[in-house]
């Protein structure tokens, strides 16, 4: 008897397989180095002299690699301090996300009480309502409020719940047997309890998932800063990049060399905890698909 | 203090029930066992509330009051420094037959929202199908590809400023390779809008993980039920995956359509401080709401302008979701 391998339907179907895939290898090559090309353009050109960016015909790396761009860029503005703001701004919003979404998801996901559904549908479609619409009448709440060129505009908001992260942390908690809730129930835990020591360390991965999401939303947070931070000294570092932009013009060594250091802490939590990432868009994927 | 009260109180309460160990107390015990389910259930009811409790407090105070009160500016004169007037539909009037900016926006917005939602949208579901083949490093490939949509920001613009730039930019460096004179982009009014579309098509990734999962969603034995038929590669896909993943496709569409209504940022970053670019064409909606809003201090005018977004983007979902019904396939027949 012949091996199956042998059989002439077979070695055609399976050369046609090999070419198939040595296609999309070459496909997918080619559509990475255009992904990529950007990332390693910004590099190059914060690494050249003003003249070898103006140069025609343009060259790819630098001669010399001018390292001194970054410690100049840095050092043209106050980046330091405008990336410490950044970084107490981003601590608190993480701390706030992560703790009072979790809270209320717990609340929506294991806990029975009147009006719960109803509740839940005003949740989500909060989702729908278009950012700016609230943006001129939250303005005011804080500028009443006296917070304007604070940052409790930034924060405070953070420990009220978001709609998006609520939905997200709810899914996950679901999972949750009831069983095991009950359990903890009989041996005397409140629902505090089960919340912060049973439900948080088992949905550690989403509870991390939280995390990075609302640390890049922080990061990367533009119109907040815009609308409530007036005073230079307490600019966060995307304000305080549009600022350089109109110091330094089109010195596009200066502007790509900070732009990679702001950019840098971003691409480095990617990179460490990207599972995290992929597992947000599945949970959103999974439950609306 | 409190809790060295408490426990003095606790205290003679155990007396007293010790001297008189009437049919009182177990008149009382029996109420209470009475009681017992119902105000489990009750404690049940407010630990809810409580956990519920910081959401409803943002809910009210950061969204229903601040809509109530835009929903009120918006027929009133708002603008700061006098009185606030009611002006019935003045404002509303205003942005239909005198401000020709508003129209300038609108016109802008539809613009990049008609040219944008389904290049992007066709263009994740085409990478995912790429990313969705088994062949080696592709754990790598998925990587790389969804690298662009982790970064964003300021940073993000200026890169693309430069990438943009009509001499010393890379994508006019490319096309050069290619015989193609590249055009001006940020500079030039024809071709503003198309380079934020290119701009956002390189952050194509995000979208595309979502196409991936529900890609490996779909049932393997169908497609081997489709070979024994003698379907095609192309077959395959637009038989089977499309129709299977089109609810994650009307997820992104009607996602992104909100989301593309609301671009502001970009235009604002890569314009002189948000002037609307050359001859105001990245003028966005936001932008001259924005405008309107903080620069002219308008706070009632820019109201209803948020207002008549707000309908429009809303007029535009019940669209979809009323146009969804028709093409968009639900495993089992149950309408989500």
């Amino acid at each position: 008897m012949r091996n199956v391998a042998e059989t002439p339907l077979f070695q055609k179907r399976s050369f046609r397989l090999k070419c198939k895939k040595i296609l999309v290898s070459i496909i997918l090559l080619t559509g990475s180095l255009v992904i990529l090309s950007p990332i390693l353009w910004m590099l190059s050109t914060s690494l050249k002299t003003p003249g070898e960016i103006a140069q025609f015909p343009p060259t790819f790396l630098p001669e010399k690699f001018q390292w001194k761009n970054y410690i100049e860029a840095w050092n043209t503005a106050p980046f330091t301090r405008w990336a410490l703001n950044t970084t107490f701004i981003t601590f608190f919003v993480v701390i706030g996300n992560v703790l009072v979404n979790s809270f209320v998801a717990y609340g929506f996901a294991k806990i029975r009480f009147r009006g719960k559904n109803v509740l839940f549908i005003i949740v989500l479609s909060t989702m729908l309502i278009p950012g700016f619409v609230l943006l001129i009448p939250q303005y005011m709440l804080f500028s009443n409020l006296g917070w304007v060129n604070t940052y409790l505009p930034l924060i405070v908001p953070a420990f009220l719940g978001n709609a998006f992260y609520i939905f997200l942390l709810r899914q996950f908690f679901m999972t949750l047997p009831n069983e095991m809730i009950e359990a903890a129930k009989i041996d005397g835990a409140n629902h505090f309890q089960i919340w912060w020591k049973i439900a948080m360390p088992l949905m550690k991965p989403a509870v991390i998932t939280i995390a990075i999401l609302s640390f890049n939303g922080a990061w990367n947070d533009f119109l907040g800063p815009l609308l409530y931070i007036n005073d230079e000294k307490l600019y966060t570092l995307q304000i305080g990049l549009q600022t350089f932009k109109g110091t330094v013009q089109t010195q596009w060594h200066y502007l790509m060399a900070a732009s990679v250091l702001v950019l840098l802490p971003v691409v480095l939590i990617f990179f460490f905890f990207q599972r995290y990432f992929i597992e947000g868009s599945n949970i959103t994927s999974g439950t609306k698909g | 203090m409190f809790i060295y009260e408490g426990g003095k109180k606790m205290d003679s309460v155990y007396v007293k029930s010790e001297n008189k160990k009437s049919s009182k107390a177990v008149k009382k015990q029996k109420m209470e066992k009475r009681h017992f389910i119902k105000s489990l259930r009750h404690r049940e009811e407010l630990a809810g509330y409580l956990f519920i409790a910081p959401w409803i407090i943002g809910f009210l105070f950061l969204m229903l009051g601040p809509l109530l009160f835009s929903l009120y500016a918006s027929f009133t004169n708002y603008n700061i420094t006098s009185q606030m007037k009611f002006v019935g539909f003045e404002n509303y009037k205003r942005m239909f037959t005198f401000d020709e900016l508003f129209w300038t926006s609108l016109w802008n917005t539809l613009y990049y929202v008609v040219f944008s939602v389904p290049i992007t949208t066709a263009g994740a579901i085409l990478l995912a199908v790429f990313l969705n083949q088994r062949v080696p490093g592709i754990k790598w490939y998925r990587t790389l590809f969804y690298l662009p949509a982790v970064l964003s920001g300021v940073g993000v613009y200026l890169l693309w400023m430069q990438l943009l730039s009509p001499s010393t930019g890379l994508v006019n460096i490319a096309l050069s390779w290619f015989g193609i004179e590249g055009p001006a982009w940020l500079y030039s009014p024809e071709w503003t809008k198309p380079a934020l579309i290119l701009m956002k098509l390189w952050s194509v990734g995000g979208g595309m993980l979502l196409y991936l999962a529900s890609l490996q969603g779909v049932p393997k034995t169908m497609y081997e039920a489709a070979e024994i038929d003698g379907a095609g590669t192309f077959q395959k896909f637009f038989k089977i995956t499309l129709p299977m993943i089109t609810p994650v496709i009307f997820f992104d569409i009607v996602t992104s359509l909100i989301g593309g209504f609301q671009i502001f940022q970009e235009a604002y970053v890569m314009t002189e401080n948000g002037d609307g670019g050359p001859v105001n064409s990245l003028l966005f909606y936001n932008l001259h709401m924005w405008n309107n809003a903080f620069e002219m201090f308008n706070m009632g005018y820019a109201s209803s302008m948020a207002w008549m977004l707000f309908v429009i983007v809303m007029l535009l979902t019940v669209i979809n979701l009323k146009i969804g019904k028709k093409w968009v396939y639900y495993e089992g027949g149950d309408q989500k």
